[in-house]
């Protein structure tokens, strides 16, 4: 019995090996053949995490309002300086909602794999679904955030304008590089369980570098400081994404064009490498 | 045997072994603590030993064994969720595993959870929609249906699970324990099933602790000890062989 060659006999079957990982095509195709995996699981679970409080979709409103309060209240009203713009609410309220955005993506991304482990355990699928299912999550959760938004720019006398319509691509460029970050992070925490507890650092310090209650421009201009720290500043993706919204929905701000290369340069190469990285990894996400 | 070799196989074993790595505390974990060794007290446990068959259409498989002797790591490693550490699982099918810890979506409700499920096995929501009915009929939860699968009973889950992976029609079924919490109408009434599928061509794998549903349901039994197969062959004789030994 023991001189059976089972490799052999399978070939001869010819029976492909369980859990081989698809190619980066097939793999894509299947994902989207289950793209309603993904976004019903989104949806569910937003109505699920609703459901259990009083103010239900109120709260995805009201939390990240509040908090662009308590930064106004400090930095608008207690500290003030001229590194504010002028309209600083429609300025702090639009960086606050698009951060918010971002860093949730982030920080869901990372624990959508170690989140659901029953999950993978027992339905094989393209796990790439669950990532993507978080972002779908906090793009939902967006919009009656923007709802909202709208409501403050016109309460700050920003009247709609033809470049309001500038937001769908910014926000597709912002969910594609989400996307990529939230794939890379996914990967990462089932390496190393421990990057879940860096998460809110790097958050942290992307939300002090991104200039949401300050105006990158005013606070790096050039006399005070060299010129590469504004440089460099403006190579951050999220403030650029950040920055390219308030100058679309903002008469007081421009639309500077260096942001439209940072933001669909990083959210392409993001996205691309944040596909090929997760793939790659598709057999070993079961052992989590 | 030469019977045997003219049919076709489903699922073939080939020298497969698991290994698990863990955070031992205690005793385990003495040795020399040190970040650049990265891992500090990691116990690696062996979980299967190289362990070969191959498996026929038609067939069903009882698999037995006492707890921690490998049985579910066997189940999940055919099932492409667990990666071999050598070794590997050849398979006509992807199989399906149906395991007892497998809670889905506890938040969730049990109608919620029949849409993802079906989803996520690659139904279309226009054949969730049509099996739905079935689904819940079969589970017997209808009254409970609309409530978060986390207040279900153990043998509630296990039910809603069983009757959402039968939706679809499964070349490679592995049950593993799944049946054990049901009561004795649902176990009657999924062994059943198993038998039609079993009759349908598909192979079926029974992880069970009950030798009378081994008996009932499979033609051939597995015996699992300390991560290696210690026998395999007719069910009546395993069994005998292997309540012996206790």
């Amino acid at each position: 019995m023991a001189d059976i060659d089972y490799r052999a006999v399978a070939i001869e079957a010819g029976l492909p090996r369980v859990g081989a990982r698809p190619s980066l095509w097939r793999y894509l195709v299947d994902l989207w053949h289950r793209r309603r995996f993904a976004t019903t699981l989104a949806r569910y679970r937003l109505e699920a995490t609703l459901s259990e409080q009083r103010l239900g979709i109120a709260w995805v409103v009201i939390s990240p309002l509040l908090q662009a309060a308590v930064y106004g209240t400090v930095f608008g009203i207690i500290m003030t300086s001229d590194s504010r713009p002028d309209n600083f609410v429609p300025f702090l309220v639009t960086g606050f909602f698009l951060f918010t955005f971002f860093s949730q993506s982030f920080s869901q991304g990372a624990k959508a794999l170690t989140g659901n482990v029953s999950l993978v355990r027992s339905l094989h699928f393209p796990r790439m679904l669950l990532p993507v299912s978080a972002v779908l999550k906090e793009l939902y959760t967006l919009a009656p955030m923007l709802v909202v938004l709208v409501a403050i720019l016109i309460g700050f006398g920003e009247l709609p304008t033809l470049n309001w319509l500038l937001m769908v691509p910014i926000l597709a460029l912002m969910t594609m590089f989400n996307l990529g970050v939230a794939l890379i992070a996914a990967r990462l925490t089932v390496h190393l369980r421990d990057i879940g507890q860096l998460i809110p650092i790097i958050t942290r310090i992307l939300f002090y570098a991104s200039g949401i209650f300050y105006s990158i421009d005013l606070v790096l201009a050039p006399p005070a400081h060299p010129a590469w720290m504004l440089q460099v500043a403006q190579f951050n993706p999220v403030h650029a994404f950040i920055e390219l919204g308030r100058g679309a929905l903002q008469t007081t701000q421009e639309l500077e064009p260096l942001l439209w290369v940072v933001a669909s340069g990083s959210a392409l190469v993001t996205l691309v490498f944040g596909v090929v990285f997760f793939w790659r990894a598709e057999e070993r996400y079961g052992r989590a | 045997m030469d019977a045997l070799e003219t049919r076709r196989p489903t699922v073939v074993v080939d020298g497969l072994e698991v290994e698990y790595r863990s955070f031992a505390s205690g005793k385990a974990a003495a040795d020399r603590p040190s970040l650049l060794r990265r891992q500090r007290g990691v116990r690696v446990v062996h979980a299967l030993k190289g362990v070969s068959f191959r498996v026929d259409e038609g067939e069903s498989i009882g698999v037995i064994g006492h707890n921690g002797s490998g049985k579910s790591t066997l189940m999940r490693a055919i099932a492409g969720l667990q990666s071999p550490a050598a070794g590997a699982v050849y398979a006509s099918a992807r199989p399906a595993l149906l395991g007892v810890n497998a809670a889905l979506i506890p938040d969730l409700s049990g109608d919620k959870n029949i849409t993802l499920g079906g989803l996520a096995l690659g139904l279309t929501p226009e054949e969730v929609e049509a099996a739905r009915e079935e689904i819940v009929e079969f589970s017997g939860l209808a009254e409970f249906i609309d409530l978060p699968m986390k207040t279900y009973s153990s043998g509630m889950q296990a039910r809603l699970r069983f009757s959402i992976a039968m939706a679809r029609h499964h070349q490679i079924l592995l049950v593993d324990e799944a049946l054990a919490v049901g009561d004795k109408e649902f176990r009657a009434k999924s062994e059943q099933r198993i038998r039609d599928m079993r009759d349908q061509a598909s192979t079926v794998f029974l992880v069970s602790h009950s030798m009378s549903s081994i008996r009932d349901t499979c033609t051939r039994v597995l015996w699992i000890d300390h991560g290696e197969l210690r026998m395999d062959g007719e069910p009546k004789a395993v069994v005998k062989a292997y309540n012996a030994s206790r």
